[in-house]
């Protein structure tokens, strides 16, 4: 190829607003990981006087703080979802239907695979990263918030929206408490998977792919290495 | 006239004083306000006895053992002789075929308003093999059940067998221990779940003395327990829970932190995640509870108990991945593998980048 002329105009993809969620998000996500592992582990235990210490107290508050600012970045997220550009709208609507799609998506393993010797072009993001954010991010985030939130409704107590809302229903339907504790648990480690393979992904397709990853989720704008056509129509 | 639980005190030799105390101390245990103590007194002085039939199932008497040592002395008499306890094979004198006998008889003469009172549950492989796991009066205990539910005002599932099926549950569940309200062809009785095992004996009587009273089933929370009682964690009200919040825990059976009183979470306490009142009525008349004698609450009244690995894990195990599996070992498995396919991967896809750039060149 040798120098390649990059004339291809940049594409404003990410919207101010969803950039911001994506860094809240993930600074959410960071803490509630960390709290949320030492809630079920706890640190080394503390001498001396109860009144002296309040580390579990502080560790939880943490973990419900950062948890409402996931819970309330979702909402904001979906309503976003409505009303951003129609890149805000791809992780929620796979288009699954499309035989397009699934080309893409087998195209991008191979890419994976070090079959394909060179990965598609696309302004949004590629087939592969839609069906699995949409799996792993958006229902995993949608089963923390629900299993929290019902978690969360046991020590606001029976009269409180979380009861009523979540706890009520969630609790029997995984059988107790306890049972709604290690999914969560569970759900936690899930989201790790997620944040592993995304963060891995993201610098490696920002070194190896046709198109800039990293600084678009900064600067929201999409430039490309190659002046070749996209592969997602836009 | 009926007999009154009040005439039944009376005759027992209990003083008006002492009755009026139990009123109170019995509104004041199903959280209600003291003017509902004369209530209490009034239903007690002019309502007949309610018939109870007793029956027992699969399971141990450990809830009839826990209700005959409700902690005010009063109660045991008062209760035992509150309800007209018609029926009970553990603690009738009477035996043999005429004592069988009663059962049909208070069905017949009481139909829909006896109280079916049911500790312990059926082993429903009897329907499908005809096995004789329980046999009451040469009868397969379901037959008695069924027969003795369909009628009932309401059934009142005493301790963890009824509620949920407890120990004989246990996975395999060879017997097809089932708990009450799942039983097929058991009728549209209310049922209230009074689980623990056994429950707490003064959440026993102020159970039934509810539904003396007031003539109707009390508040039941989703899972069908009365709320006055299973509306909060052993952990919400729990005395050691300031040790929790510090960050003070039991470590070693034998360390400083238990010497000191310390949470117990770290030895797998269940506190935090079971419904019951013991951190507030305590048991053997509020005397002490498992916590306070130092030993981790084991969730008894929680559906499932039994079958969550050991009881001195704070994470419990998720059966379908193995034994001693629980949800950090399987994340963290998972975690491991995945970072080590992304070391790999970007090992990989590095020399590949270097091969194709020695190749353009």
């Amino acid at each position: 190829m040798g120098t390649t002329i990059r004339n291809e105009p940049a594409v404003y993809v990410y919207e101010a607003p969803l950039r911001l969620w994506h860094w809240f998000n993930a600074f959410a996500l960071l803490v509630l990981c960390v709290t949320g592992y030492f809630i079920g582990a706890p640190l080394p235990t503390l001498s001396g006087e109860a009144s002296d210490h309040f580390l579990m107290g502080y560790i939880r508050f943490a973990h419900f703080a950062a948890g409402y600012i996931f819970v309330i970045g979702f909402v904001f997220r979906i309503y976003w979802a409505f009303v951003g550009n129609e890149h805000a709208r791809q992780i929620f609507l796979p288009p699954i239907t499309n035989p397009d799609f699934w080309d893409g998506v087998r195209h991008e393993i191979k890419w994976y695979a070090f079959i394909a010797r060179e990965p598609r072009k696309y302004t949004g993001h590629n087939p592969l990263a839609v069906i699995t954010m949409h799996v792993m991010l958006v229902w995993g985030t949608v089963f923390m918030i629900v299993t929290g939130l019902a978690l969360y409704g046991e020590g606001t107590g029976m009269d409180s929206w979380q009861y009523t809302w979540f706890s009520s229903w969630v609790i029997p339907l995984f059988g107790q408490s306890q049972d709604v504790h290690t999914f969560h648990r569970l759900g936690m480690w899930f989201i790790l998977l997620f944040v592993i393979t995304h963060v891995y992904v993201a610098i490696r397709e920002d070194i190896m792919s046709r198109q800039s990853l990293i600084s678009t989720m900064i600067s929201g704008w999409r430039t490309f290495k190659d002046n070749r056509e996209v592969d997602d129509g836009h | 006239m009926k007999e009154t639980f009040y005439d039944v005190m009376r005759r027992q030799g209990i003083t008006r004083r002492s009755f009026l105390k139990f009123c109170s101390l019995t509104a004041a245990a199903m959280g209600l306000s003291p003017l509902y103590a004369s209530k209490i007194a009034h239903a007690m002085e002019t309502k007949p006895r309610i018939p109870v039939l007793w029956l027992h199932g699969l399971e141990c008497t450990c809830c009839s053992e826990s209700f005959l040592r409700s902690g005010h002395p009063l109660a045991k008499d008062v209760i035992l002789s509150m309800i007209s306890l018609d029926y009970d094979s553990v603690i009738m004198a009477a035996a043999g075929h005429q004592a069988e006998a009663i059962v049909e008889e208070v069905i017949a003469e009481h139909k829909g308003e006896y109280i079916l009172a049911c500790e312990g549950n059926p082993g429903l492989e009897q329907d499908v093999t005809g096995g004789m796991s329980c046999v009451v009066a040469g009868r397969p205990y379901t037959e008695q059940l069924r027969m003795a539910a369909k009628d009932a005002k309401a059934i009142i599932s005493w301790g963890s067998c009824a509620s949920w099926g407890c120990v004989q549950a246990a996975a395999p569940n060879p017997t097809g221990a089932t708990p009450i309200h799942k039983v097929p062809g058991i009728g549209n009785a209310p049922i209230i779940k009074v689980p623990g095992c056994p429950p707490i004996a003064e959440v026993m009587t102020a159970v039934v003395t509810y539904l003396v009273t007031f003539d109707r089933l009390p508040e039941l929370d989703r899972q069908g327990r009365p709320k006055m009682f299973y509306s909060q964690r052993i952990h919400d009200k729990c005395y050691r829970r300031p040790h929790f919040d510090a960050g003070q825990f039991v470590e070693a059976w034998d360390d400083e932190g238990a010497r000191q009183g310390y949470c117990l979470y770290k030895m797998g306490c269940k506190g935090p995640t079971t419904y019951n009142a013991c951190s507030t009525v305590r048991w053997n008349g509020g005397l002490s509870f498992p916590i306070q004698s130092g030993h981790p609450c084991i969730g008894c009244s929680e559906d499932g108990f039994w079958d969550k690995g050991g009881f001195y894990d704070r994470l419990t195990n998720i059966p379908q991945f193995g034994v001693e599996a629980n949800a950090d070992t399987v994340g963290g498995t998972a975690a491991a593998i995945v970072g080590g396919a992304v070391a790999a991967h970007a090992a990989v896809s590095a020399l590949k980048r270097t091969q194709q750039k020695g190749d353009q060149e």
